[in-house]
């Protein structure tokens, strides 16, 4: 079979829902995924924030302080720290006034080399159209 | 005949959105597919047996256990689970528990993937 695909699809704001984090944290899944896989078979996930889900990726989050508990910025910087991809709709911040300086644009303070991209709606459907599966938290 | 994974999210009460996913399936297998179901979030309700049918309320469990008894793959979320107080010793017989990484390996044979539900 070998790569398959995946694109996480991120519409719900950050602590209302669950949603979100399950996103993130299946999507960090695909690390070990492969031990239930046949050699060779892996499988690709890039993770895409939409509508009032663009403010899961807003910089500063305090959820340790506040709630407890592990902020959504930090499961975003662990994508990008094992390289997966992580895309923001550029429209939707237009829309919610963010610009990419409120943003999370990387996570060079655990040391990853990725960053954040900040894509256009066309772009993010482009991907839609080409993976093997969607998955829409 | 093909292959469907349903990955569930929906609680038990307070949505239909977890009796249509067993409902999908149900039509699903009566046409001979394979039907694999992943149980996360609050659909991890389902990782505990014995739970008293009344009809004010959903009651999935006896639909459950007969499409498994006739070869539909049901796993839950451990993590989901174990945060909400479900434990190995409460699951249904014949259901397995897993982490996240047993669903991502099921999108790579599965032709169909379906995601259902979430809060």
């Amino acid at each position: 079979m070998g790569a398959v695909n995946l694109l996480f699809v991120v519409q719900r704001p950050p602590y209302k829902s669950e949603n979100p984090r399950l996103a993130l944290t299946h999507a960090i899944a695909s690390q070990t995924a492969e031990i239930y896989m046949d050699d060779g078979d892996s499988v690709v996930p890039i993770i895409v924030f939409v509508g009032d889900g663009v403010l899961n990726v807003v910089k500063d989050q305090q959820a340790m302080k506040v709630y407890g508990v592990t902020s959504t910025e930090s499961h975003i910087k662990s994508c990008l720290l094992i390289d997966l991809p992580v895309w923001v709709c550029k429209e939707d911040m237009t829309r919610l006034g963010l610009k990419e300086e409120n943003m999370i644009t990387d996570a060079e303070d655990m040391g990853a080399e990725l960053k954040t991209k900040f894509v256009s709606f066309a772009d993010i459907q482009k991907e839609m159209e080409s993976v093997k599966h969607l998955l829409f938290f | 005949m093909g292959e469907l994974t349903l990955g569930v999210f929906s609680s038990l009460v307070g949505s239909m959105s977890l009796d249509f996913s067993f409902k999908l399936a149900e039509a699903g297998m009566a046409k001979g597919h394979k039907v694999n179901m992943w149980l996360s979030g609050n659909a991890v309700m389902m990782a505990k047996k014995g739970q008293k049918p009344f009809k004010d309320y959903s009651h999935n469990e006896k639909l459950m256990k007969e499409l498994m008894s006739k070869g539909m793959e049901v796993t839950v979320c451990e993590a989901c689970a174990e945060a909400r107080g479900y434990h190995k010793e409460d699951v249904p017989e014949g259901m397995k528990r897993a982490s996240m990484d047993w669903y991502l390996a099921k999108t790579v044979k599965t032709d169909k993937l379906l995601h259902i539900g979430g809060e």
